[in-house]
């Protein structure tokens, strides 16, 4: 083996050596923080695991806000055509946070059903709405529930 | 009227483009060289026209026409000027428009420079850059014509986004996009060296000085950006790993990349090939991010409501431009010759190589987070997404490693150096770095959070190592220090500086939510904030509650903040502004929460220890970019090559840089 070739083996053999690391680093980093996104309506029928971190979506239903005690903590509902589930947070909501409005909450579900959210998204343009949230609230019959804070409402 | 000879300029721009693109390239395949010479006036006819184009919708702005349904939808007459103005790219169709202008203003740029280029060179590069333009005009006249009229016009417009309204408009997005554009100056130079085949070190002396300007305004729109965010979204926070600064940030890490390796090519006459796939990488993740914002695909407080058409259209034209220029590559590249000397661990060109390689990793790994969702997505593997633990946990390893590799490498020598030089030349530094290091957090934050401490030791390292290099240029020769040495010296410093701030702000950085009636003080790090009230204030389009706070430290009054709460006439919309105490050893940061019953309100107090330096450092960086860029070399060999062509056409490693330091 010449000189240059076992120079370039041994160039080749660091590069690959950095790669793995590199890859390895990210498959650990994002198997820990991937989130999944699901709907009140998979919620409400149990199948997301308590416990796990993991994204929410869907309209804040009408007249579910309410501060109790210091005002500190908010506890809300959001709500796809389907079902609503219970969230609390404490901490300053976004600007754009208002009833029937679409969020999406970052949080986990605790043993009674309630999403006790760490982060709270609302988009920065009133006609907006994230597509995960769009889904969420489209029917099962391809009939849109979006827009209407009417039906939200529920 | 106005808006209709806009729409005409447009279309006139088109027509222009593509006389500037086909008919060089049809010149060079016919080697005609009066063809050839089209390129350059038609560059000129191309930027007049997108000027034109440009003021035609400025114009319907600062007027208020809000029968062009772009201006209706993006200002209102209550809206001052200057965001009027800002309002031309305040959405879709037009931050086009300023893409375009953008471009149309580097094809100027080259077609005025053009004369101390080869005429071939010159006419390829604006043919490629007017393909692009194409590009990009044909979508806006197919897709998103920002002069499209409406009858009849409505009375009053429709408000510029809130979130839009702040100093940061006005600036941001043209630097940025004379950033992203700018790469494909250096985009059009590998396709036409690939073309000609020949990429020597004339040609990596032509690129270079486009591709640091380009780098440049890249990296002082991302500044410019990240001050933005700090002070408007109201969450203390400068960087939030959101896709679409994702986007912007990629590019600059493979436009880092490019302006090191292009250096290397240039002294050693190596890394062609490299070099070359470089400055095509950073042009399509330019092109990427255009279709990440545009398209709609992403979540993001930056996309605007799109319909799929265009994403489909911008998603065609990026798979043609980026396969057409990588199957180009692969046929071509191989022809390069390279030099055949390896290339040494502990050399200047070594260390360049590892920055390359630690730099093109971290774009890869943002890239694959920002990708990752929309893949899982559409291959249904559920709906994820890839937050800012990920980037954090995979970005820091990767590029603590960086700044090692520059405090090392202002001390290489280029070919080889000797372990006992290294020794000498940087035993000083790594001492003052400790030392200065733990001090500078010791003396204002404490030393309790040790990656923090370690961070700031890092930084430090960068500056004193630049310091170590500038130093010892300076002594002992009588030769003025090259402003490139300088600029490249003053760009690691702001790196260092940079460091320091996001260790100490990540690692020291605090925050408390409270609930505050007017009277009632909240002691937070070692200060009592006093919140004295709400009044009201009535501002140009919105009305707006401002809370009164004095912070105080040992019971004087040191500063006094007003945080506000704005609602938006038009749109009923809520706005946040921070209130911000700025001082050099961080920052104190009032954001008023929400109005809770009685006269209570909720509010977020947030400790922002050394964040200044975070901007402090990407502008110096940047200036550091352009003091180089203003270095006689490029300036000189100009006018050099055009009274002898041969002797511009040097061979590597005899330049007047290439002793220094050995």
């Amino acid at each position: 083996m010449t000189r240059t070739r076992r120079r370039r083996l041994m160039l080749v053999g660091c590069l690959l050596l950095g790669l793995s690391a590199a890859a390895a680093l990210m498959l650990t980093a994002f198997k820990q923080d991937m989130l999944y996104f699901h709907e009140p309506s998979a919620i409400a029928a149990g199948t997301v695991p308590i416990n796990t971190r993991f994204r929410i979506g869907g309209l804040v239903k009408m007249g579910s806000v309410s501060r109790p005690g210091d005002g500190m903590t908010v506890h809300f509902a959001i709500a796809d055509c389907d079902a609503s589930v219970p969230v609390t947070y404490s901490g300053t909501l976004p600007d754009l946070f208002r009833q029937g409005q679409g969020v999406i909450a970052y949080g986990k579900l605790d043993a009674q059903g309630t999403f006790v959210a760490d982060r709270i998204l609302a988009k920065h343009d009133s006609n907006y709405m994230s597509s995960d949230t769009a889904r969420a609230l489209k029917a099962k019959t391809s009939v849109s529930c979006m827009p209407s804070r009417l039906q939200a409402s529920r | 009227m106005i808006p209709e000879l806009g729409h005409l300029a447009l279309i006139l721009a088109l027509a222009m483009a593509l006389v500037q693109s086909l008919w060089p390239i049809y010149g060079i395949v016919c080697q005609r060289p009066a063809y050839q010479r089209v390129a350059g006036p038609a560059a000129v006819g191309q930027f007049l026209m997108l000027g034109a184009a440009f003021v035609a919708l400025g114009w319907a702005f600062f007027f208020n026409d809000f029968s062009v349904v772009y201006v209706a939808e993006n200002s209102n007459t209550n809206l001052p000027w200057f965001y009027r103005l800002g309002a031309i790219w305040g959405a879709h169709e037009g931050s086009l428009l300023l893409w375009m202008m953008e471009l149309a203003m580097w094809s100027l740029a080259v077609a005025l420079a053009s004369r101390s280029l080869p005429r071939e060179v010159a006419s390829g590069v604006l043919a490629v850059m007017g393909l692009v333009s194409v590009g990009f005009l044909l979508f806006t006249l197919t897709t998103s014509d920002p002069f499209t009229r409406q009858f009849p016009a409505p009375g009053q417009g429709r408000d510029l986004n809130p979130l839009l309204q702040d100093p940061g408009l006005v600036f941001h997005p043209p630097m940025l996009y004379m950033g992203y554009v700018g790469f494909c100056v250096a985009f059009a130079f590998a396709i036409t060296a690939l073309i000609t085949g020949r990429v020597d070190a004339a040609w990596t002396r032509w690129t270079r000085p486009w591709t640091l300007a380009a780098w440049v305004f890249l990296t002082i729109g991302i500044t410019l950006g990240s001050l933005w965010a700090y002070n408007e979204l109201g969450w203390g926070g400068w960087w939030f790993w959101d896709p679409v600064e994702n986007a912007s940030f990629m590019p600059w890490l493979v436009g880092t990349a490019l302006i090191h390796s292009l250096a290397v090519t240039e002294k050693r006459g190596i890394f062609q090939s490299w070099t070359v796939l470089l400055a095509i990488t950073a042009f399509a993740l330019s092109l990427l991010g255009t279709f990440l914002v545009r398209s709609g695909v992403l979540v993001s407080v930056h996309a605007f409501a799109t319909d799929p058409s265009r994403g489909i259209y911008i998603l065609s034209f990026f798979a043609i431009v980026v396969g057409s220029s990588l199957l180009l590559y692969a046929i071509r590249a191989p022809r390069f010759q390279s030099g055949s000397e390896p290339v040494a661990v502990l050399s200047r060109e070594g260390l360049l190589l590892m920055n390359n390689l630690f730099l093109v990793v971290a774009a890869a790994a943002v890239l694959i987070g920002t990708l990752y969702p929309i893949f899982a997505d559409a291959l249904g593997f559920g709906r994820i997404s890839v937050g800012p633990p990920y980037f954090n946990k995979v970005f820091v390893p990767l590029t603590a490693p960086l700044v090692l590799f520059i405090g090392a490498g202002a001390a290489m020598a280029w070919k080889r150096t000797r372990r006992e030089t290294l020794k000498s030349r940087l035993w000083l530094p790594a001492i003052a770095a400790v030392v200065v290091g733990v001090a500078l957090p010791a003396l204002t934050v404490g030393v309790h959070v040790v990656a923090a401490v370690a961070g700031c030791v890092l930084g430090c390292w960068a500056i004193a190592t630049a310091l170590e290099e500038l130093w010892r240029r300076i002594r002992g020769t009588r030769i003025k220090l090259p402003r490139q040495i300088l600029g490249m010296a003053l760009a690691h410093i702001g790196v260092g500086i940079f460091v320091i701030g996001v260790s100490l702000v990540s690692g020291y950085g605090g925050e408390r939510d409270a609930r505050m009636v007017p009277g009632q003080s909240v002691d937070f790090g070692g200060y009592s904030i006093v919140f004295n009230g709400i009044r009201a204030e009535k501002g140009p389009n919105y009305t707006a509650r401002v809370g009164e706070f004095d912070i105080r430290r040992d019971g004087e009054t040191v500063a006094h903040v007003t945080p506000a709460k704005r609602a938006y006439d038009h749109s009923g919309q809520q706005m946040t502004e921070a209130g911000i105490d700025h001082r050099l050893f961080g920052d104190l940061y009032v954001s008023l929460g929400d109005s809770l019953s009685g006269k209570a309100w909720s509010v977020r107090i947030y400790d922002r220890p050394f964040v200044f330096w975070i901007w402090a450092g990407g502008f110096l960086a940047a200036f550091g970019g352009l003091l180089a860029l203003s270095d006689k070399r490029y300036w000189r060999r100009r006018r050099a090559r055009e009274t002898d062509p041969a002797k511009a056409v040097r061979s590597p490693g005899h330049g007047p840089l290439d002793e220094v330091g050995t």
